[in-house]
């Protein structure tokens, strides 16, 4: 059996939707977002590598490379903001980042 | 032989150079002078912000592409980093006394706020997708950082997170969008797009313009993605509330206008509707959600909401004149928010601020001219002639019009008569209610800010002319 750009773009489209669900269903932990956000990314990297070497086109891979730098740097950030919230709040629950209702 | 690498035009991309440069440098004053850095560094950001806006001003009208076609300068780009540079320093102005008194200052305020700048500056002026995602995230990334700038304070550092959540949820969903539209047109460049995407469009690349679309939502906070605003505005420090709702709308409005109008601009019919529809959803949702708020900063929040359907009506039209409409439009907004936003820094006595709508009350009597100059911004929100506001509306909703979208200029005038109910009950508390005591002395730099944006909004209306051409010229330079 050959596994061509379909297969790869459901997965994609599997792994973009788990993401998506992790961050509104998960009641839980920030973590987890983080995490799904992460899925998120990785889900777009496939597509992109996948359609790179379906259109036989460099840049869909130097496009992918480019996420991985951001990914990283985004990941940076939100654990960098995870700190200074838990340390004011004392939790990461995601049920206790609620001191603003309108 | 071909040359394996040109060195590329990098004239158009001076202002950006520059910013980046002076950004590096400040990072490097800071290091090493650490906490005694002082507030010089506002004043060498504000410096670095006005020799980009000269070189802003400097830049060809023409249109001009560079960097491999990745990075275009033209008369829309100019227009729109100028006032994302103007917005940017009533950021920081707006900011000074503010940092001091609530004893939050750091040095790296003023660079975050130049590095957002810069992340703006590019994904006004991005000719492909590539470029568009990295400066979306430059300028994502410092403004979480920036939204949970008092990190000691639980609201502050909570606004931060959920920016970062709701921010990248949205990056990604931009992302996928550009990876489906990358892999069914085989191109990431924007006039490539535009070429091959026309007439009949597969379902692929629809499904891939609809999460791009849903990225840009998100970032100019539209409706059905516009749930972080209320929250993240409420939270953030005043002064950051005030720079979020001035300069990362202009550099998303003209994201917005530039990808569906040089990356899509054959299939106007296929993205049309979601504009409408967008635009319909925040200007109702801005006026009626708007009605119930107590606090100033979330009830601003919500009339940035409807501001961008409006600005929206512009874009939906695909014409020359709605982006015109649009061009006028946030350029209006930019001086009715940061009016609005220097008198809400105002409201202090002693240690507290004061953001809830009751805190007006008889400001006209304790603070006459402060009052007025409120009033005013309230009245040009609210649309109603001679000031600026009207022409802001007039432009996008005359646009609609004459684009046959009656029905959308319709629900617009009908919506802005709604959101005329919770501006003018500004005017009423502070001009009818008993007074309280009065607010300390304005710091120089929010009377600055509040001279010249109410100088605008009430004398627009007299010599509307030249900034009316000026959009003119820059909108005619995207088609």
């Amino acid at each position: 059996m050959v596994i061509g750009l379909g297969h790869y773009l459901t997965v994609a489209a599997v792994l973009f939707t788990l993401g998506v669900f992790g961050i509104f269903i998960n009641r839980k932990n920030v973590i987890v977002i983080l995490m799904s956000v992460e899925l998120i990314l990785l889900a777009v990297n496939i597509n992109m590598v996948a359609f790179s070497t379906h259109l036989g086109d460099i840049v869909g891979q130097v496009f992918a490379l480019l996420i991985l730098t951001v990914a990283a740097a985004e990941a940076a950030i939100g654990l960098a903001i995870l700190v200074v919230f838990f340390r004011n709040r004392g939790s990461i629950a995601v049920e206790d980042i609620n001191s603003m209702r309108g | 032989m071909n040359p394996v690498l040109t060195i590329p035009d990098f004239a158009p991309v001076l202002p950006e150079i520059i910013l980046a440069a002076g950004a590096l440098v400040l990072v490097l004053f800071g290091a090493i002078r650490g906490e005694r850095s002082g507030e010089g560094m506002n004043i060498i950001a504000l410096a670095l912000l006005a020799v980009a806006f000269v070189a802003v001003l400097m830049l060809p009208s023409t249109r001009v592409e560079t960097m491999s076609g990745s990075f275009v300068v033209d008369g829309f780009a100019k227009f729109m980093k100028a006032l994302t540079l103007i917005a940017s320093a009533g950021g920081v102005i707006l900011s000074m006394d503010y940092m001091r008194r609530e004893g939050i200052y750091r040095f790296e305020y003023p660079i975050l706020i130049v590095l957002s700048t810069i992340g703006m500056m590019m994904v006004i002026s991005a000719n492909d997708l590539i470029a568009l995602y990295l400066g979306l995230e430059l300028l994502s990334l410092s403004s979480y950082v920036i939204a949970a700038f008092d990190r000691d304070n639980v609201r502050s550092t909570e606004a931060g997170l959920k920016y970062f959540v709701l921010g990248a949820l949205s990056s990604g969903m931009l992302l996928y969008g550009a990876s489906l539209v990358y892999g069914f047109t085989g191109n990431v460049s924007f006039p490539a797009i535009a070429g091959i995407l026309q007439g009949q469009v597969g379902v692929g690349a629809i499904v891939g313009i609809v999460f791009v679309a849903a990225g840009i939502a998100f970032k100019i906070s539209a409706v059905p993605f516009h749930m972080w605003t209320p929250d993240v505005y409420e939270g953030s420090p005043t002064p950051v509330t005030a720079f979020f709702a001035a300069a990362p709308k202009m550099a998303g409005m003209a994201m917005a206008t530039r990808v569906f109008i040089d990356a899509f601009p054959n299939i106007v019919g296929q993205w049309q509707q979601i504009i409408v529809f967008i635009s319909i959803a925040s200007m109702a949702l801005g006026s009626f959600a708007a009605i119930g708020q107590r606090n100033i900063k979330r009830l601003m929040a919500y009339s940035s909401i409807g501001n961008v359907g409006y600005a929206l009506i512009g874009l939906a039209t695909g014409t020359v004149e709605g982006v015109q409409g649009v061009v006028v439009y946030m350029a209006i907004y930019l001086a009715m928010t940061l009016g609005a936003f220097a008198v809400i820094l105002s409201m202090r006595r002693g240690n507290v601020m004061y953001e809830n709508v009751e805190d007006l009350s008889g400001l006209a009597r304790t603070h006459p001219v402060l009052a007025f100059c409120l009033a005013m911004m309230m009245f040009s929100l609210a649309g109603i002639p001679p000031l600026a506001g009207f022409f802001a509306k007039f432009a996008v909703f005359n646009a609609a019009i004459n684009a046959n979208l009656v029905a959308l200029a319709i629900i617009g005038v009908v919506t802005s008569v709604v959101g005329a109910y919770y501006y003018l009950r500004i005017v009423k508390v502070m001009y009818f209610d008993e007074p309280a005591a009065a607010y300390d002395a304005q710091p120089v730099g929010v009377k600055l800010v509040l001279g010249l944006s109410s100088i605008f909004v009430v004398l627009f209306g007299i010599v509307p002319a030249p900034l009316v051409a000026a959009a003119g010229a820059a909108a005619r330079s995207l088609f």
